[in-house]
């Protein structure tokens, strides 16, 4: 093969190399090690360097160094007139040596890489010029052949540095894109804790309207969620039910504290006025773009049953969504185990009795057997943390008779789901 | 003398000579292996290098580089370099791109430790 010839194959092999090595890499800094090595190499090169520019602070770093002595400065102060010459000067190959006639601004800027002691200085300067942006710069010394560096050369040069550039652009620009990102996660993880606070702030303002009845919203919120989760819903789903528990009794802002506060049972009017807050919430929670699904329905039909004699809509089985099933079963276990005005707590006995004799007409299966679970493996301590006892208290709980009570109830529960399931099958 | 280093990449000493050898294919990643060895050995005191290409079938820009690299650290601490077996179109390459004004070629490790001891700067070669 002709010396042109192979010259030739080994540049492009070299242009080969360099493109797939600044498509594959992740890796700026290994990106541009390579770089300058497939560039030194291509042309028999014996040392050079790649500094980029860093625009903020007006500085040429050096990220890649080969063949320079250790007293080769790592920065560089480029002045306005020295980044408006490098950014005149383009691609293009700048002799060190002759930068007084050529490029007298470069001067001051290179004086540091033709003046180093025990090691051959650099001969050439070529800025990386990326879009009218400057990337950085190019420093090459000589040739191992020792003849001077020719136009071809240049050339291939300009060609690789090119290339070197605009890896390092993308790189830059992907960088910026992956910190706007971040900085946009952030803030909306804020939005979201702001969103969250303004809802808990909101549901204690709903409980302080009713003085028997505090805390209920937070609570109803906590058992949402737990039930959620034992049911195998995702992080994101979880979140959105417990910020539904705290929200269902919105709805309760428009109605008359009186009958809120009522210390005896509600008379038939009275309770007509009460109904009204599912759907009153729903009203009041529609307009708000919530960060979750189906906020105001959860709020809306909390008050259905599957049997159909529910209000608002009096919707039946499948027509209720399940996440208002869900707070409706948490909503209904506050209630039974605080006491109220006209009646004291109930005990988790009478609850368990209450939850097996209304599973089916009144609560879906699934969410009864996902709570019943739950408390199960808190009181057999199963469980990592025990909000569910914490809420109730360590007293309300006699562990000797519940166990089985519950795991009854699951079995008995389950059961029937699976012959149902057959049924339909 | 006679000691093998197979950390990262083979190589042995005789005398203040260090034989290291080139793998298959050198790029950037059996290159820096190279370069290291080289580099340590020079550290030890190691005045001449023998880099041995018996194994390699080809050498790309990057080898070129790191080469040159080896080619200059191993200038500046006063230590000759010679590059042995490489094969036909390697040499090529490397008197095309100047490596050869730098280094000695010889035909094989055997050939580059007897020019040594000819010069007088080995006096004593074991096989390996």
């Amino acid at each position: 093969m002709e010396l042109p010839t192979r010259k030739l194959v080994h540049t492009f092999g070299a242009l080969a190399d360099l493109g797939q090595q600044i498509t594959d890499s992740s890796n700026v800094s290994e990106m541009v090690l390579t770089s300058l090595h497939l560039l030194l190499g291509a042309l028999g090169i014996r040392r050079g360097a790649v500094a980029e520019f860093a625009s903020a602070e007006g500085l040429l770093k050096f990220v890649a160094v080969r063949g320079l002595s250790e007293e080769f400065p790592g920065t560089l102060q480029v002045s306005a007139e020295a980044r408006a010459a490098l950014l005149a000067t383009g691609l293009t190959a700048v002799a060190i040596d002759k930068l007084n006639q050529e490029r007298p601004e470069l001067q001051e800027l290179l004086k540091p890489c033709s003046s180093l002691s025990g090691a051959p200085g650099l001969q050439l300067c070529v800025p990386m010029v990326v879009r009218s942006e400057l990337v950085g710069v190019v420093f090459l010394g000589e040739k191992a052949t020792d003849e001077p560096i020719s136009t071809e050369d240049c050339e291939v040069i300009s060609s690789m540095i090119r290339h070197i550039g605009v890896g390092i652009h993308t790189h830059r620009l992907l960088e910026q894109v992956e910190q706007r990102a971040e900085e946009n996660r952030r803030l909306y993880e804020d939005l979201r804790a702001i969103y969250r606070d303004t809802v808990r702030a909101f549901a204690a303002a709903i409980d302080i309207k009713d003085k028997y009845t505090q805390g209920h919203s937070e609570r109803v919120g906590k058992y949402s969620e737990i039930i959620a989760r034992e049911m195998g819903w995702g992080e994101e789903e979880v979140e959105g039910i417990a910020i539904a528990g705290y929200l269902h009794d919105v709805g309760k802002l428009v109605v008359e504290r009186d009958i809120i506060n009522a210390p005896y049972r509600i008379d038939a009017k009275q309770s007509t006025e009460l109904n009204r807050h599912p759907a009153a919430g729903y009203e009041i929670l529609s307009p708000i773009n919530h960060p979750y699904a189906d906020i105001p329905l959860m709020a809306k039909y909390h008050h259905e049953r599957l049997d159909g004699r529910g209000y608002p809509d009096g919707l039946t089985g499948d027509q209720i969504p399940l996440g208002a099933k869900i707070v409706a079963v948490a909503d209904s276990f506050d209630a039974m185990t605080t006491d109220r005005p006209y009646r004291t707590r109930r005990n988790l006995e009478q609850v368990i009795v209450d939850f097996r004799k209304n599973t089916g007409t009144q609560f879906e299966a699934e969410v009864i057997i996902a709570f019943c679970r739950a408390l199960l493996k808190e009181i057999k301590g199963e469980a990592r943390t025990r909000p569910l006892m914490k809420m109730l208290g360590k007293n309300y709980i006699d562990a000797e008779k519940i166990i089985p009570l519950l795991s009854e109830l699951i079995s008995e529960l389950d059961l029937q789901e699976s012959s149902a399931a057959a049924g339909t099958s | 003398m006679g000691e093998l280093s197979s950390i990262q990449v083979r190589s042995r000493c005789v005398g203040t000579t260090a034989v290291v050898y080139a793998s298959d294919y050198l790029n950037k990643l059996s290159g820096d292996r190279i370069e290291r060895e080289c580099k340590r050995q020079l550290d030890l005191g190691c005045r001449t290098l023998v880099i041995d290409f018996r194994d390699t079938e080809l050498v790309n820009s990057i080898g070129v580089s790191i080469l040159l690299g080896v080619i200059d650290v191993a200038e500046k601490s006063g230590a000759r370099v010679i590059f042995s077996d490489v094969n036909s179109q390697t040499v090529q390459l490397f008197e095309m791109l100047g490596l050869t004004r730098h280094v000695a070629l010889a035909r094989d490790e055997q050939e580059a430790l007897s020019s040594l001891i000819e010069q007088g700067t080995l006096t004593q070669v074991t096989g390996h």
